[in-house]
């Protein structure tokens, strides 16, 4: 198939469908409308069922529903929407049901704005909803990765029987790129035989639930999460490591931003600054192991985590560099893009401060 | 020997945790009898609430989801437009459904979702213990209203059936009362009635059913009967609301 022009809403939902995803419960909210919207024609097409919900609290809990019946179901919404469905998540984690949530970002705290942001990695990486769980997090750095990596995230929900999230910050929502609908290699999953499908002949009724009343009983439950979690971040990492080759400086950076810092890092270069980038791809697992591998090396100086937030990943670049070197910290927020320029000069600042 | 009387296979054999005197328990049978009945125990997949009737999952034989609190309806409609072939039921209280629910119950309804909703309403939150309901009586004593409820200061008891009658999808309204044998006994057909227009396709179907909580009210089980009699049913009405023409 040709290279299209796609915009990254619409090549997220129609990735989705050719995940074999044929359900979709949703809200409006900007900047992800028109995931809703092209799935509101294209799913009935595929003999799909689109529905909007009367709110994302609802939306989330008949995604609850349909994943729990056994169907590949989405939900998408943006940043305040995401924190209403924050319950309905947490009960789907507890019920270990899989399924697509989609999360273009945009500026916050409460209404904030519509433009671009990344203030919702805490809630994503660190649970969001109440209770102990993680969700595998996502985050594509162009359209044609989040296209791509839609097809992993069908995938990885219904592996692991976990909800995962696609989290992409309001410009990877709007903007245009090319796009291959390559396939990605899909992978063998178990039946679900869990589902709630009606007994249809089965003896035993399946039931789905997050209810453990007896406190033993509910701590096993967590534990035995914990264990799959651990499968997770064993065999889920996904990171790109660009440029660390003799880097004086590490940046870390996700989605859009990381291309910004890509460009930074050519700038940096040709003032003769030598720097690089750990760009995880998956927010929850994060790849720890690559930053204290870098830590390690010897031409670091310093670690800087740009970011379109006052702050948040720099955290868990912090613990998984264990104090071996200094890390800093860029970001603009509520809507604004860091410049390659400033990234540059604050770049420069923290390595005049090192030498 | 004739046997008379069997228990339905629409219930497990787990005795359920409900307090005695409590109607749950009868619910709970009219509803298992009427899939039995009808032979949808094999394609009927419940949603059960938070509340009183959380562990339901445990007790209905057929395949069970569990809901967030109010959020049974969107669970049942995520499952029915998954299997639209399934009988999908909820089983609601009335804390859960007309009052953290509302907005979920209100807009199953008027999709039209081809689910029946069992509305077990006791005027009273009974699992958390005995806090004021949408659906507490004025003047009637609860842990949150404990002069009795004030309807200046928090409003009249909400009747759902009256207020999803008016919803057109709404297609079958019914409220019915298991005060005594007589009433159970037409609570037994509202329900068939209502699980046999879901699989015609018509469209929404909920029946309320009137219920005594003898511990929360502070009542003996034959005492809170009688209560329900004279204090429940003048203010809600025990009629049908809507019955669609193809079943009349």
């Amino acid at each position: 198939m040709a290279r299209e022009l796609w915009k990254g809403n619409e090549a997220i939902a129609e990735a989705a469908i050719k995940a074999g995803c044929r359900f979709f419960f949703g809200y409006p909210i900007t900047p992800q409308n028109e995931i809703p919207e092209y799935m509101s024609l294209r799913l009935p097409q595929e003999g799909g069922c689109f529905l909007q919900a009367e709110s994302e609290v609802a939306a989330i809990n008949m995604v609850y529903g349909a994943a729990g019946a056994g169907a590949r179901v989405m939900t998408s919404s943006s940043s305040p929407g995401i924190s209403l469905k924050q319950e309905g998540i947490s009960y789907i984690a507890g019920a270990e049901l899989p399924c697509v949530v989609v999360n273009i970002v945009r500026g916050g705290p409460g209404l904030g704005g519509i433009q671009p942001a990344q203030s919702d990695y805490f809630q994503a990486t660190k649970g969001g909803g109440h209770g102990d769980y993680h969700l595998v997090v996502l985050a594509p750095d162009s359209i044609q990765e989040a296209v791509n990596l839609v097809q992993e995230a069908f995938d990885i929900a219904d592996a692991y029987r976990n909800p995962v999230m696609i989290l992409g910050d309001g410009m990877i929502g709007q903007m245009m790129e090319p796009v291959e609908f390559v396939g990605v290699p899909k992978r063998q999953l178990p039946e679900k035989t869990w589902a709630t499908t009606g007994l249809r002949g089965r003896e035993n009724h399946n039931i789905i639930n997050s209810l453990f009343i007896d406190p033993a009983v509910c701590e096993t439950h967590n534990q035995r999460l914990f264990k799959k979690y651990a499968e997770i971040e064993k065999n889920e990492i996904k990171v790109e490591e660009y440029n660390l080759e003799g880097a004086e400086i590490v940046f870390a950076a996700y989605g859009t931003v990381s291309r910004i810092v890509k460009n930074a890092i050519k700038a940096l270069e040709k003032e003769g600054i030598k720097a690089g980038l750990i760009r995880p791809i998956t927010l929850w697992p994060f790849p720890k192991a690559n930053f204290l591998k870098a830590a390690d090396m010897p031409s670091v100086k310093a670690f800087m985590s740009v970011e379109m937030s006052m702050g948040q990943m720099v955290e868990d670049v912090e613990l998984s560099v264990k104090g071996k070197k200094p890390v800093y910290f860029y970001g603009r927020t509520g809507g604004m893009i860091p410049t390659p320029k400033a990234i540059v000069e604050e770049a420069k600042k923290i390595l005049g401060g090192a030498k | 020997m004739a046997v008379v009387f069997e228990k339905t296979k629409g219930l497990t054999e787990k005795p359920t945790h409900y307090c005695p005197g409590c109607t749950h328990g009868i619910i709970h049978r009219l509803v298992a009898e009427s899939l039995e009945e009808l032979g949808l125990l094999d394609k009927a997949v419940g949603v059960a609430p938070v509340g009183c009737a959380v562990f339901a999952y445990d007790y209905f034989s057929c395949d069970m989801q569990e809901a967030a609190h109010g959020r049974a309806p969107a669970c049942a409609t995520g499952i029915k437009r998954v299997h639209p072939d399934s009988a999908v039921f909820t089983y609601q209280g009335d804390g859960d459904l007309a009052s953290i629910g509302a907005a979920e119950i209100v807009h199953a309804a008027m999709r039209g979702e081809k689910v029946t909703t069992i509305f077990v309403n006791n005027a009273i939150y009974g699992m958390t213990g005995g806090q004021m309901a949408p659906t507490t009586l004025v003047g009637q004593k609860a842990t949150t209203a404990p002069l009795g409820r004030d309807e200046n200061h928090c409003g009249m008891p909400l009747r759902i059936s009256e207020m999803l009658a008016t919803i057109p999808k709404a297609v079958f309204v019914e409220r019915v009362s298991v005060h005594d044998v007589p009433n159970i006994l037409k609570a037994k057909k509202a329900i068939k009635k209502a699980f046999e227009i879901q699989m015609k396709g018509l469209g929404f179907t909920i029946v309320e059913v009137l219920s005594t909580c003898p511990t929360n009210w502070g009542k003996t089980p034959v005492e809170a009967l009688k209560w329900l009699k004279e204090n429940m049913v003048p203010y809600y009405p025990v009629q049908n609301f809507r019955t669609p023409e193809e079943v009349k």
